[in-house]
């Protein structure tokens, strides 16, 4: 698309538009978005036009159409977060991220969805309806951001930007066939990211390829002082590594813990033929071990809800959002008790009552406290393992997509389809999800996680190239050409 | 034994602002006493000698520099609130009647 519309064959405005035509033929069967800025896209499409008319040296991306997760603020758009407690809300600001997309020409074209405040693995926490996965509609596109990547899997978007706290830019790439990553903490500004759990918290790129998600990361990230904990430093040359396509002399690891038993025969069977491809290329495989990571989930689900418990403390319906049951006779508690009892859906509701539970005095060590300790010994798994290593990969998900509903009544089982991605975001290491085949017995995309040291992200992308380099010449075709048809309405 | 008596989720829930229904409540306890038993398997693993992580990327006293910068207009600062009288923010009422 970059090189068409650069040449001058296609035009920002046509390039929306089909998107347009696409989404409104596909996405009430998949329904990605909770919102469609045709109006401020068309505008962006038209002036990143008339700039390339009047000769202006453009970036790569500017009239590339993207897919805007709905937890970012876009100034004027619709931003809900998945939740009823922001219906209706147009912020009166653009976070870095949009502001960044804006200065490159990206044009947003809407809002997708997601788990209620980024809570979940599914995207059948929204308080909007889920999102179907488009390899097979009765089937979850992952979550929290499963209206980003089933977009991208419906080619209703070529680029989207999804937020990453627990796994939710990989585990959706993973089941959808697509490609996502989760920068080192700290790379993507996250000003204007509304915060769920903000030590863990991540924006980052998501696309079909790993070249176009490269690009789309040296777009957003980049040092912003409105993020006291962005990096003070330059971005790396994801390009450059997505383009190196060589391992020759890398060392790789597979984590043990991260394989074996509760793991879908398919997953295993396709992430081994993934290695051998990287030993093909020249790569050496080393087996290492973790043995903290078993801990991993457990640490998280305190530290994330106990973060959350006091992140949506915000929400307390005075001056933004829903307010329920002010009629004058009651106190402000009243009113902000009664709005979160409706703003907020069963997942935040018990995140925020585990989270008060595990700060509270007499529980605060035993929970809190171990959980960050845990946390601890994760990191040190990490560096005692990139000591021997270059990166560090495992499949991103133990099993392929499973059905809407088949967990929803089980919040153990939901959470436990996080095991692979949650060790990166408690390390603040970077993270990609690349698809690496069809499972044998139900023909549904497979993930390979590459994780890299923090501040290394183009290692990731110089692995995942070359990957994905390899698997598409034995392929003969990328994965996602072999999604199937969808309806078209 | 239950981990979480069914008293004491609706007392955190109280402290976290969400009026629950007795139905939620039931629900919400029983929930949290498996929840609960998963997550404390993080209780003894790391010796008392292991410091804890708050923050994966360790900083420290980050601050930017004391420049006046363009803020939102009071117009943009309300135009979300559920209430407004001129250029405020109406809230209920927040004191008692004494």
């Amino acid at each position: 698309m970059s090189a068409d519309l650069a040449s001058g064959a296609v035009t920002a405005v046509d390039l929306a538009n089909a998107h347009f035509d696409r989404i409104a033929a596909v996405d009430g069967d998949v329904h990605a978005f909770l919102h469609v800025d045709r109006e401020g896209a068309l505008a962006q499409a038209s002036a990143v036009d008339a700039s390339r008319k009047s000769g202006e040296k453009l970036h790569p991306l500017a009239g590339v159409p993207l897919a805007l997760k709905d937890v970012l603020t876009q100034k004027g758009v619709p931003t809900t977060c998945g939740s009823k407690m922001l219906e209706g809300w147009r912020p009166p600001y653009d976070s870095t991220v949009v502001t960044n997309l804006k200065k490159a020409g990206v044009v947003i074209l809407g809002k997708t969805n997601m788990d209620e405040f980024a809570m979940g693995s599914s995207t059948e926490n929204s308080a909007y309806g889920a999102t179907h996965n488009p390899w097979d509609l009765t089937r979850i596109p992952g979550g929290s951001g499963g209206g980003s990547s089933a977009a991208l899997a419906a080619f209703e978007a070529p680029l989207a930007i999804g937020t990453d706290t627990g796994g939710s830019i990989r585990q959706p790439a993973a089941v959808t066939g697509t490609v996502g990553v989760k920068p080192t903490y700290g790379a993507v500004s996250r000003y204007g990211l509304v915060a769920f759990s903000s030590s863990l918290d991540q924006a980052g790129p998501c696309a079909r390829t790993v070249l176009d998600t490269a690009m789309l990361h040296e777009v957003i990230a980049g040092y912003d002082p409105k993020d006291s904990t962005s990096i003070n430093a330059p971005v790396g040359k994801m390009v450059e590594a997505a383009k190196k396509l060589d391992v020759k002399g890398m060392k790789i690891g597979v984590v043990k813990e991260l394989s074996g038993e509760g793991y879908q025969v398919g997953v295993l069977t396709r992430f081994n033929e993934a290695l051998e491809a990287l030993v093909s290329a020249g790569a050496e495989i080393v087996e290492v071990s973790a043995p903290s990571f078993e801990y991993a989930l457990a640490a998280y689900y305190l530290i994330a809800p106990s973060e959350t418990s006091s992140n949506l403390a915000r929400f307390d319906s005075m001056r933004y959002g829903i307010r329920i049951g002010d009629d004058g006779s009651r106190s402000a508690e009243e009113v902000m008790n009664m709005t979160r009892e409706v703003g907020f859906g069963k997942e935040v509701k018990r995140r925020i009552i585990l989270g008060t539970y595990a700060l509270s005095s007499g529980y605060y060590d035993a929970y809190y406290g171990s959980a960050q300790k845990v946390r601890t010994l994760i990191k040190r798994d990490y560096e005692a393992a990139f000591a021997k290593v270059d990166v560090l990969v495992s499949p991103t998900c133990p099993t392929t997509a499973f059905k809407i509903g088949e967990k929803s009544d089980d919040p153990v089982a939901m959470y436990l389809n996080d095991v692979c991605t949650i060790p990166i975001n408690l390390a603040g290491i970077g993270g990609m999800s690349l698809p690496c085949g069809l499972a044998p017995e139900d023909g549904l995309p497979v993930g390979f996680q590459i994780m890299s040291p923090a501040m290394k992200d183009e290692l990731m992308y110089q692995v995942g190239g070359t990957l994905e380099a390899a698997l598409e010449s034995s392929w003969g075709k990328p994965l996602y050409a072999s999604a199937p048809e969808l309806a078209v309405k | 034994m239950a981990a979480i008596s069914r008293d004491e989720v609706a007392h955190l829930a109280r402290l976290a602002r969400i009026e629950m229904t007795d139905a939620e409540l039931d629900h919400l306890a029983s929930e949290m006493d498996l929840i609960l038993e998963s997550v404390s398997r993080v209780q003894g693993v790391a010796g008392a000698d292991i410091p804890p992580t708050s923050h994966a990327i360790a900083m420290q006293n980050v601050m930017r520099p004391d420049v006046v910068v363009p803020s939102l207009t009071p117009e943009e600062a309300l135009s979300g609130a559920p209430a407004r009288e001129e250029d405020r923010f109406k809230v209920p009422q927040i004191l008692g009647e004494e």
